[in-house]
């Protein structure tokens, strides 16, 4: 364990980004917190989380994946790919470390996501433990612990300290780079931190959300209930759940004729829209319902079905926030007898 | 802190299932916080008392629901309306689009709503329990032992802020007392952005709109956005993204949205209140709303059923266009 | 990075023939541009074609895969990508990635039972991938029943093979028929379903069903009716398909992904999934 003094943090995030670029939560205007890159003069927001997950870190929201030219009968493809450079996303909060497991199950089983997997190979994640969790946290529900949060290297932060613990090869390395910064400590503070964070934990007011109703094997348990009528009723059908979520991952791929030659690009796409589905021949999910239905079924049957038992949700709570009409995941699970607190 | 009560609409609400008037009722439904309120519709008594909530943070505007829920719903629907909403009530019944006959609208009177936003700046993350006291809401969270008092004031949605009118412009009854449409600040933002040069007008709204995630939360709230089939949904539009392939696409689609419900807007708000990226998107709106008074003569969109909006309707008075012509060319 | 194997990232592939089967389904031949196959198959399995600019869809490879010289694909025009393809000439290149899917168990279950493939209209194209290997493997199977039908006789695809080949290969038996009366046609005449049910075959084989859904669902009931289980009828789905690796998201039905765990399944399989497809 190292530990440096909070007054120090911009020498540390200097030093970071001589390496790589270094991106960190900073506020925006309208009082909400966006990764952005560090220069010197950012200030690192002291915000619970980002509206935007980390995600697009390793799965932005629009990348070319390749280009083509043609002339006349003949194509061109041109792989437009090239190699990640070397970047460390500081700050990232437990539900949202988790993530990056959930999108590994997806982009880095064979075939590998090439794309997906250079940016991940490239990435450091510092992460940080939770100080003052929202009430629309849940990721204790998912067993992930907001004190103990994973990445490369896990941080803890108090009044007036940050505290450092290397969990993996690449954080080790980082870690050294920074030991004229840091000092050796043992985990005593860590461990009162912890505890400090645990004791909020248990007073959230969705601490006793489980998932035991759910999991893979339970389609037709809960494919054909009445229920899904009424949670879907007022659903407006628009894509801010899937877009917040950072265990969303659908995507479209989409032509761009540049009118001087074609980008062929892939873009985030959200289940909830109702052209997700749309063939030349029609469209095997025709009303909101029913796209409604399946994400909420993915994320609690399907993927756990695929994935060893790993539901799609992290419990970051940003569709809670969110929605429009405030209708999401805790209360479809609530309402299909995930309730335990009720 | 609304003057009506949620027991109030309940009473109102059964005794008009009871006697046959509506078939179903759609109302605000309590979430899991005391803020997080979801539209719904609720068929009886039962379904009234254990779920419907009305308070500060009863925002939605419920009329573009009318749309799809007369088409579902057998007999009549209960629809409650702030006097916005009934903007957008009328300026729907206008586009002929839900049949009046199925609806029972009540007016309720609005105070204006609740930011949660507003209130977490104030208080923080981690809201417990909301209780609505007076002119305040007492906050208390998982950090403080005693509850935050904040003047419902002081977080006021800044369409409320800048609220246009308290009257109701379509009922079928109203409780409470007629409103009066007010003298609001809502264009001053506007000349805000007016009296900036092209290049600064053009950074701020760069900024505003690289937030977008293209969730299309805006369109698919606003009341005014009642097509069928978007254009943008249409896959072989050639315009439909469902995220930019560049910058200028990303602007181009809150331009094209905010040109097709000019004149047919009725400064809801509803766009800027969905937006998760708190994109100022009604500024657009209100820009719009702006020019057509000052070109055409006061005009207000929903304001009555059946008036010809200027942009859809011809007077000799009309504006030429190198008039508007000569005025962009003063501002450039 | 660029050495990295990226499945996304298509070849180049060259239409080298056309052939026109129906008023609206042709027959394309695709080579890559050195005239070799561009990668080996599976029966069942699909490959994504594009035209960039137009877009990418997923066809289903109707040649054998015995075959080593090239690919076929029968393709019905009726959106972006097949309109663009039916107007295509020889020599246009196209782009190609593949081969995806679970393709139809030839080696183990089918192997030594008797086989009775039904098809309807455009359907045809799945099976005369597997047809053709099982064809070409011939000792490894029993009999082959082919219950093949069509709107009218011009709707008939490959039917210049089915008459030439299969209809004279031994001990396969060709069953045609299409859903109204014709001149020039002195076969059977009536729906595919109905047809089956006439024809009455023996409940002791495998049976691979694909054509319209209509088509699928009663002739799914017709040979359930007749003593045929489920767990010995094959059929291939057909939904919107991005990726083609089961990422993308947007074939996924209850836990399986068409791209990837079908377009073959068992149909009591099928009865596993919720009824989205």
């Amino acid at each position: 364990m190292r530990k440096c003094s909070l007054d120090k943090m911009n020498l540390v995030f200097a030093e970071i980004a001589k390496n790589a670029a270094l991106y960190l939560p900073v506020d925006q205007n309208d009082g909400s917190a966006v990764y952005k890159k560090w220069e010197e003069g950012t200030v690192w927001s002291n915000a619970l989380n980002t509206v935007r997950s980390p995600k697009d870190f390793f799965f932005p929201q629009t990348e070319d994946l390749m280009k083509f030219t043609t002339s006349g009968k003949n194509i061109e493809i041109i792989d437009t790919r090239s190699e990640s450079e070397d970047f460390v996303i500081f700050g990232v909060r437990a539900c949202d470390v988790k993530s990056f497991d959930i999108l590994d199950r997806v982009f880095l089983t064979e075939p590998v996501d090439s794309f997906y997997g250079s940016r991940r190979e490239h990435g450091v994640i510092i992460s940080l433990a939770c100080t003052r969790p929202s009430e629309t946290c849940f990721c204790k529900t998912f067993g992930i612990d907001a004190s103990e949060p994973a990445g490369d290297i896990s941080a803890w932060k108090t009044e007036t300290e940050i505290f450092f613990k290397a969990n993996t090869e690449k954080g080790e390395e980082l870690l050294n780079k920074l030991s004229a910064l840091t000092e050796d400590c043992d985990d005593s503070t860590v461990n009162e931190q912890k505890a400090k964070i645990n004791a909020i934990m248990n007073k959230l007011p969705l601490k006793d959300l489980t998932t035991d109703a759910f999991g893979g094997g339970k389609t037709n348990e809960f494919f054909n209930l009445p229920v899904w009528d009424e949670l879907s009723g007022t659903c407006l059908g628009c894509g801010t759940c899937t877009f917040v979520c950072p265990t969303c991952q659908c995507y479209d791929i989409k032509d761009f004729n540049t009118g001087n030659g074609v980008i062929r690009y892939r873009c985030w796409d959200s289940c909830m829209y109702s052209d997700f589905t749309k063939m030349a021949h029609g469209n095997n999910r025709l009303t909101q319902k029913e796209r409604f239905r399946q994400r909420f079924m993915h994320k609690l049957v399907y993927f756990p079905e695929n994935n060893d038992g790993e539901f799609s949700c992290v419990g970051c709570g940003r569709c809670l926030a969110k929605c429009p009409i405030s209708m999401n995941i805790v209360k479809v699970m609530k309402k299909l007898g995930g309730a335990t607190n009720e | 802190m609304q003057k009506i009560t949620r027991e109030q609409l309940i009473e109102k609400a059964v005794a008009l299932l009871a006697d046959g008037t509506v078939s179903c009722v759609l109302g605000w439904s309590k979430g899991e916080f005391d803020y997080d309120v979801t539209p719904a519709i609720f068929n009886n008594e039962e379904e009234l008392k254990a779920n419907f909530v009305f308070n500060d943070f009863c925002g939605v505007n419920f009329s573009k629901y009318l749309v799809a829920k007369t088409q579902k719903c057998e007999g009549k629907i209960l629809v409650f309306l702030k006097p916005c909403d009934t903007y957008s009530f009328n300026q729907l019944l206008t586009e002929h689009r839900f049949d009046r006959e199925k609806v029972y609208a009540v007016g309720i009177p609005c105070e204006g709503m609740a930011d949660v936003a507003k209130v977490k700046t104030i208080c923080g993350d981690g809201i417990a329990s909301i209780n609505f006291d007076g002119e305040n809401l007492a906050v208390t969270t998982l950090y403080e032992d005693a509850p935050v008092m904040i003047s419902t004031n002081d977080v006021l949605a800044e369409r409320c802020v800048n609220c246009k009118s308290k009257k109701h412009v379509a009922y079928d009854e109203l409780i409470g007392d007629e409103g009066e449409v007010i003298e609001s600040n809502r264009f001053d933002e506007v000349e805000k952005l007016e009296a900036m040069t092209p290049d600064e007008r053009f950074a701020f709204w760069q900024n505003e709109l690289s937030r977008c995630i293209r969730c299309n939360a805006c369109r698919d709230a606003c009341p005014a956005c009642t097509c069928e089939k978007c254009v943008f949904d249409n896959p072989n539009s050639g315009v439909e993204n469902k995220s930019p392939a560049n910058s200028f696409e990303e602007k181009m689609f809150h331009i094209i949205r905010a040109f097709h419900v000019a004149g047919r807007c009725t400064d809801c708000g509803e766009c800027s209140r969905v937006c998760p990226q708190n994109i100022p998107l009604h500024l657009l709106n209100r820009k719009f709303i702006k020019d057509m008074n000052e070109f055409y003569g006061e005009y207000q969109a929903g304001a009555e059923v059946g008036s010809r909006a200027p942009l859809v309707d011809y007077t000799t008075e009309d504006l030429e266009p190198g008039e508007v012509f000569n005025r962009g060319d003063m501002n450039a | 990075m660029n050495n990295r194997v990226e499945t996304l990232i298509p070849k180049l592939g060259v239409i080298t023939d056309v052939r026109i089967d129906t008023p609206d389904i042709k027959t394309f031949r695709v080579v890559t541009p050195d005239g070799k196959k561009a990668f080996d198959h599976r029966p069942g399995q699909c490959a994504m074609l594009s035209i960039p600019g137009v877009g990418e869809a997923m066809f289903s490879i109707t040649s054998s895969p015995t075959n080593e010289e090239f690919m076929e694909f029968s393709i019905k025009k009726c959106g972006c990508v097949t309109d663009w393809l039916h107007q295509a000439e020889v020599g246009q290149q196209i782009t190609i990635r593949g081969p995806y899917g679970n393709p139809f168990p030839v080696d183990d279950v089918f192997a030594g039972k008797d086989l009775l493939f039904i098809a309807g209209g455009v359907g045809l194209a799945p099976l005369r991938s597997v047809i053709n290997y099982c064809r070409h493997y011939r000792d490894r199977y029993g009999k082959i029943d082919i219950v093949y039908g069509s709107r009218s006789k011009d709707d008939l695809l490959d039917y210049q093979e089915i008459i030439n080949e299969w209809s004279t290969d031994a001990g396969v038996n060709v069953h045609l028929t299409i859903d109204n009366p014709q001149e020039g046609w002195d076969g059977h005449v009536g729906f595919v379903p109905n047809y089956v049910k006439e024809l009455g075959f023996d409940t002791n084989k495998v049976a691979v069903l694909c054509g319209p859904p209509i088509m699928i669902k009663f002739t799914l009931e017709g040979l359930c009716a007749i003593g045929f289980e489920k767990t010995n009828i094959y059929t291939t789905l057909e939904l919107r398909m991005k990726c083609g690796v089961g990422k993308c998201g947007r074939c996924n039905v209850g836990a399986k992904y068409v791209c990837k765990d079908g377009p073959v399944f068992r149909c009591d399989e099928l009865d596993e999934l919720p009824a989205e497809y």
